[in-house]
């Protein structure tokens, strides 16, 4: 119970830091991207802060022992770079360059442009259950 | 530079690493987007990370209604392509284990030397994609 409240109350924050800084706004993580054209640096004050935010943020919750609510921390404790590392995040970085959506913005345009939602989420989600069925059967 | 801009991303940035030091604290997860939906849908925990997903988009929703001028819907953009990028970003984010916020947010903040390879090979092939496919073909407005 107590854990569902928290997912749910980071959900919230998580869903007020985009939409407040216009990360559902596909077309203003595209000018980003626009190096040499349009370009608008928002995208790196939104991941410079959150970046660092997180890096305090992160070094003082891991001086406790375990997490208040869970047994204790879920990290990947994988070190290796190995070839579904590499292949993954560029073919994740050349959806989100055709795009300007990655999976946390796009659940934030359900409400504002429900067609773009459903066109990029229902692919992504068979594309994340087509690797699963490969990696798990 | 617009300096409304640098408010809006700074704040919404710093709400972004509240609730990613918030998880990590609370319940000793990683905020990835990409991972707690994955999970949502396959894995023994579902139910949390359901609620954060409602949460995310109840929030969004709620805050473009309330504020309809804050950002423009986009018009035009050419469905096929956009589902052609869902399916590279489900297959990305899977093979990869992770997106922007798992990978270049939370993985950065551990030092994750896996998640920095990753950040600097999503983030690179991405200016070249907008390169090709904007400046160079023309078919993504």
């Amino acid at each position: 119970m107590k854990k569902n409240l928290f997912g749910l109350l980071f959900g919230v924050l998580f869903g007020l830091g985009l939409s407040f800084s216009k990360m559902t706004d596909p077309q203003v993580v595209l000018d980003f991207f626009d190096l040499f054209g349009d370009f608008n640096p928002m995208l790196l004050w939104v991941f410079a802060s959150a970046l660092l935010t997180t890096l305090l943020g992160y070094k003082l919750v891991f001086k406790i022992k375990k997490p208040a609510f869970a047994k204790e921390y879920h990290l990947h404790e994988r070190r290796t770079i190995d070839k579904p590392l590499i292949i993954g995040a560029a073919l994740f970085g050349i959806g989100w360059g055709i795009s300007g959506y990655c999976p946390a913005p796009v659940i934030g345009v359900a409400y504002i442009n429900p067609i773009e939602f459903l066109v990029f989420v229902i692919p992504m989600v068979l594309a994340i259950g087509l690797i699963r069925l490969f990696r798990f059967n | 530079m617009n300096i409304n801009d640098v408010y809006f991303g700074v704040i919404g940035g710093s709400l972004i690493g509240i609730s990613a030091i918030g998880l990590m604290y609370t319940l000793g997860r990683i905020a990835g987007v990409s991972g707690i939906l994955q999970a949502a849908f396959w894995s023994n925990e579902k139910s949390w990370r359901i609620l954060f997903l409602i949460g995310l988009l109840a929030t969004t929703s709620l805050f473009h209604y309330f504020n309809p001028g804050h950002i423009a819907e986009r018009q035009g953009f050419p469905l096929g392509l956009l589902a052609f990028s869902g399916v590279l970003v489900g297959l990305g984010v899977a093979l990869g284990n992770g997106c922007t916020s798992g990978h270049g947010i939370c993985g950065l903040s551990r030092f994750s030397k896996r998640s920095l390879i990753a950040t600097l090979v999503f983030f690179a092939l991405a200016l070249i994609t907008r390169y090709v496919f904007h400046t160079l073909w023309g078919i993504a407005p």
